[in-house]
């Protein structure tokens, strides 16, 4: 700690390199926390994933739909516990950048094979009563100011109604679930089936997925295998996935963000590691003489290389924590975009290990200059 | 009473591309505890490379070098550098302060490799300034400084941490010639009331003549010492 007034003062002497080389890293970490984030929350969903469930979609497309009467002949396979269903309603509140996660379920069957999703029973009971109602996740609810007992008018960017073509649909409130195991899961929008297939114009009597719980989670493979076999050959022949494999395929379909954010992410640290080296190589070349007096004074070359890597850790952790805090701040406003309110610890933790790592490389040439120096010639300007 | 700085049989030669260029030959010194010694000689005559030798910043290409009881030419690069901070207090022509730095920040720079706590720096820091007549100029940065008050600041960092022996290259030839009697009376008095050991490296034989003895140096040797009648 007493040598830190040597390091700020060697980060003093040229403020305004500093200062926007401080920035630069700030600026990398910053957009660090934000990817990195955004592809750390899709593996923590892939990694929430519950092993007892099985997605049964087309095996043409994720956006096919497969016929209701699959229902029972699912519930019929050896080791099925229980079957929903949901189908994408794609909707909108009041302005399209409003999206609502909506599905029409069956409502006992959905809060059956999601346990995790709590709704109190006289709730479950009204939605179940109510044909035009609708449970909603408590997080979306705070977002719109919605409560038990609003009329709430949904637009889908799909269905339309038989009755007057309209794609308004408007629905009663009549419960709010909680996901305490994964706050982040409390934005959806659930409706009666019944009252969707009815009143929509086409593609009445499909659902967009089935959603099975197996009895044994070791015999997953099998009922997956079953459950295929079961259609195929017919002219909706299924797909059966994991829970955990399906939201990998989903996420492909957006594109392989893992692989995006690392490419992006290379570029910009490749770039930040020849800005905040040029600074250190300069810093130091500007410095010798300086580094001279102090091995005059009695310090090592072993402690003016620690001397040189400290100025370097303390400009590259600094700015890579005022970057990480800053992306912390502004994480929950993709909350709406990726259901996720809070940047996931680890990134954190990532982007301070990065930053060491960047502190080292740029920090050590310098460095290794700094302790081989000799006082004499460096004394005498050679 | 035994020298503080003895130096038997010492060569020193450099590389200079192809050719070698021997600074010191075979040269001889001792110097006595308490004792205040200028090397005068022309320029390349090696003065530097000698108080160089003896403040343990360069090596012999052969001989010994004892100083304050170490064969400081036997020592490793740590070694060396710890013998440094305990043994010896520099003093450069151009100050060489750290400019981000506060003159106590400077002054405290050898007493960052010691044990002491931060209060105990502090006052060892207040009580050089004081010695060297710059407490007033504290916590002013080299820039805001004199050249003469910018010397008494470096000689301040060379005593801060009292240390055997005082080497001082040209420490006035950065100055006039008031600020530059100035501090030859401050190094003097230093010798005197403190019996400091110091080397002064200089051209000026005014300067000189503030020390107890003058030896002149020629092509590597030593060709004659004067005593001072002080």
């Amino acid at each position: 700690m007493k040598f830190l007034p040597l390091v700020f003062a060697a980060l003093a002497r040229r403020k305004a390199r500093s200062l926007f080389t401080w920035l630069a890293i700030l600026a990398a970490f910053l957009l660090f926390g934000m990817l990195q984030g955004v592809n750390s929350a899709f593996d923590q969903a892939i990694e929430r994933a519950n092993v007892n469930r099985l997605i049964v979609t087309s095996n043409i497309a994720l956006t096919e739909p497969l016929p209701y009467s699959y229902l029972s002949q699912i519930e019929a396979v050896p080791g099925v516990a229980r079957v929903a269903h949901a189908t994408w309603f794609g909707a909108y509140y009041q302005d399209p950048k409003n999206f609502v996660f909506a599905f029409p379920i069956d409502a006992t069957r959905e809060f059956e094979v999601f346990p995790e999703r709590k709704v109190p029973p006289d709730q479950l009971q009204a939605l179940i009563h109510t044909r035009t109602g609708a449970i909603i996740g408590a997080e979306l609810a705070r977002k719109y100011g919605w409560k038990i007992g609003d009329r709430v008018p949904l637009h889908s960017t799909i269905w339309t109604k038989a009755d007057d073509g309209n794609s308004d649909w408007t629905f009663d409130i009549v419960g709010i679930y909680e996901n305490p195991s994964d706050r982040s899961q409390e934005n959806i929008f659930f409706f009666n089936y019944d009252y969707f297939d009815e009143a929509r114009a086409f593609g009445k009597g499909t659902v967009g997925w089935y959603t099975v719980q197996v009895k044994d989670p070791r015999q997953s493979a099998q009922v997956a295998a079953a459950i295929d076999r079961l259609f195929a050959n017919s002219p909706n022949e299924t797909k059966t996935q994991t829970e955990k494999e399906f939201q990998q395929s989903f996420l492909k379909q957006i594109g392989d963000i893992n692989f995006i954010v690392t490419r992006i992410l290379f570029a910009v640290f490749f770039a930040l590691l020849f800005a905040t080296g040029s600074t250190m190589m300069q810093s130091v070349r500007e410095r010798i003489p300086e580094l001279a007096v102090l091995k005059t004074l009695g310090f090592t070359d072993g402690g003016v290389l620690l001397l040189v890597l400290g100025e370097s850790a303390l400009l590259c952790l600094a700015a890579a924590a005022a970057g990480l805090a800053l992306a912390w701040l502004l994480f929950p406003l993709l909350k709406d975009t990726l259901g996720v309110v809070q940047m996931p610890l680890p990134v954190v933790i990532e982007g301070l290990a990065v930053a060491g790592t960047l502190a080292l490389i740029t920090g050590l040439p310098p460095a290794l200059r700094a302790k081989r120096l000799s006082i004499v010639e460096a004394l005498a300007g050679r | 009473m035994s020298a503080i700085v003895s130096l038997r049989k010492v060569s020193k030669r450099y590389q200079r591309g192809k050719q070698t260029v021997e600074v010191l030959h075979e040269l001889d010194l001792e110097i006595a505890p308490g004792d205040f010694v200028a090397l005068m000689g022309p320029s390349g005559s090696g003065k530097t490379t000698l108080l160089n030798l003896i403040g343990g910043l360069d090596r012999p290409t052969s001989g010994a070098i004892e100083v304050a009881g170490s064969r400081i030419d036997r020592l490793s690069g740590a070694a060396l550098a710890r013998w440094r901070a305990r043994h010896i207090g520099f003093v450069f022509q151009f100050y060489n302060l750290m400019p981000m730095l506060s003159a106590a920040r400077n002054v405290e720079l050898p007493l960052l490799l010691t044990r002491l706590s931060r209060a105990q720096r502090q006052q060892h820091v207040a009580a050089a300034l004081q010695l060297a007549g710059i407490a007033d100029r504290a916590r002013h940065k080299p820039a805001e400084l004199s050249g003469g008050q910018a010397q008494r600041v470096a000689i301040a960092r060379a005593l801060v941490a009292d240390p055997t022996l005082l080497v001082c290259d040209e420490p006035t030839g950065d100055l006039d010639r008031k600020s530059a009697d100035e501090i030859l009376q401050l190094l003097q008095e230093l010798n005197r009331s403190q019996g400091k050991t110091i080397v002064l490296v200089t051209h000026d034989q005014k300067a000189a003549d503030y020390a107890r003895h003058i030896l002149h140096l020629d092509k590597g040797q030593l060709v004659e010492a004067a005593a001072q009648a002080a």
